[in-house]
């Protein structure tokens, strides 16, 4: 399973929510590649991605997927992406 | 990993800004007073935000700012600004924002492991408010787990 963290220019809060996302995923037992990545690359980096976890920002610059795509907003909360991520894979 | 040392130079404590490009503008030159960037990097940061909108501001009340690595970007660093009156950046659910970080990084591996230091420093949902309420260079240190550089901590004060 593939899941794509994206932010604006694929470093800083993108790694933030690899990082954080990759938490959330060991408490819910999912095995689960999460992969950073920016605006520019998400249509070839999350082509075959289930998920697309970002902020409410850059939701419309995702264009079209078939991923779902789940809003974050707080990166720093493990306990938010935990349970949207579970929605989201469930 | 550590987060890197954080010179005095880099932190800048209740400064009073009129909109979020001078909150960013403060980070960026406090990433410029400690050796990490040049000038042009502030605008880069600035840049990201008009292009991309506040996605930067990542936690209630945080923003990191930042920008891709380039040849403005000297050595990896990170700023750290407080907010006497908070400012809005446009995001939705976590403005306004009274913490700015910036980051440089010289390229795009090397941030992996000093942002999942940061990571490991903000999953604790206490240290964005006190850090907007720290008051001295050591209580910003001591909250994110910082040291002064070695020139800065043989003075007396340290």
């Amino acid at each position: 399973m593939k899941i794509v963290a994206l932010c604006g220019v694929g470093v800083g809060t993108s790694a933030i929510l690899k990082v954080n996302a990759e938490r959330a995923l060991a408490r819910l037992d999912i095995d689960a590649e999460v992969t950073a990545t920016d605006v520019a690359s998400v249509q070839a980096v999350g082509a075959d991605a289930q998920v697309i976890l970002t902020s409410s920002e850059l939701v419309s610059r995702i264009g079209k997927t078939n991923a779902d795509i789940v809003v974050i907003d707080n990166y720093f909360d493990v306990d938010e992406l935990t349970t949207k991520l579970e929605e989201a894979l469930g | 990993m550590q987060l890197p040392d954080l010179p005095l130079t880099a932190i800048a404590i209740g400064i009073h800004v009129e909109d979020w490009r001078a909150a960013v503008t403060a980070a960026g030159d406090g990433l410029v007073r400690s050796g990490s960037t040049v000038p042009g990097y502030t605008k880069r940061m600035i840049d990201v935000i008009d292009e991309f909108g506040a996605y930067v501001v990542i936690a209630p009340g945080l923003a990191l700012a930042h920008a891709r690595p380039g040849p403005d970007v000297i050595a990896e660093g990170l700023s750290v600004v407080t907010l006497a009156e908070p400012v809005a950046f446009g995001h939705p659910h976590n403005d306004p924002v009274s913490v700015v970080l910036g980051l440089a990084v010289t390229t795009g591996d090397e941030h992996v492991l000093l942002v999942a230091e940061l990571a490991n420093v903000f999953n604790d949902p206490r240290v964005i408010p006190a850090l907007a309420a720290a008051t001295d260079a050591a209580g910003i240190r001591s909250l994110l787990g910082v040291t002064a550089p070695a020139a800065e901590a043989s003075g007396v004060e340290e």
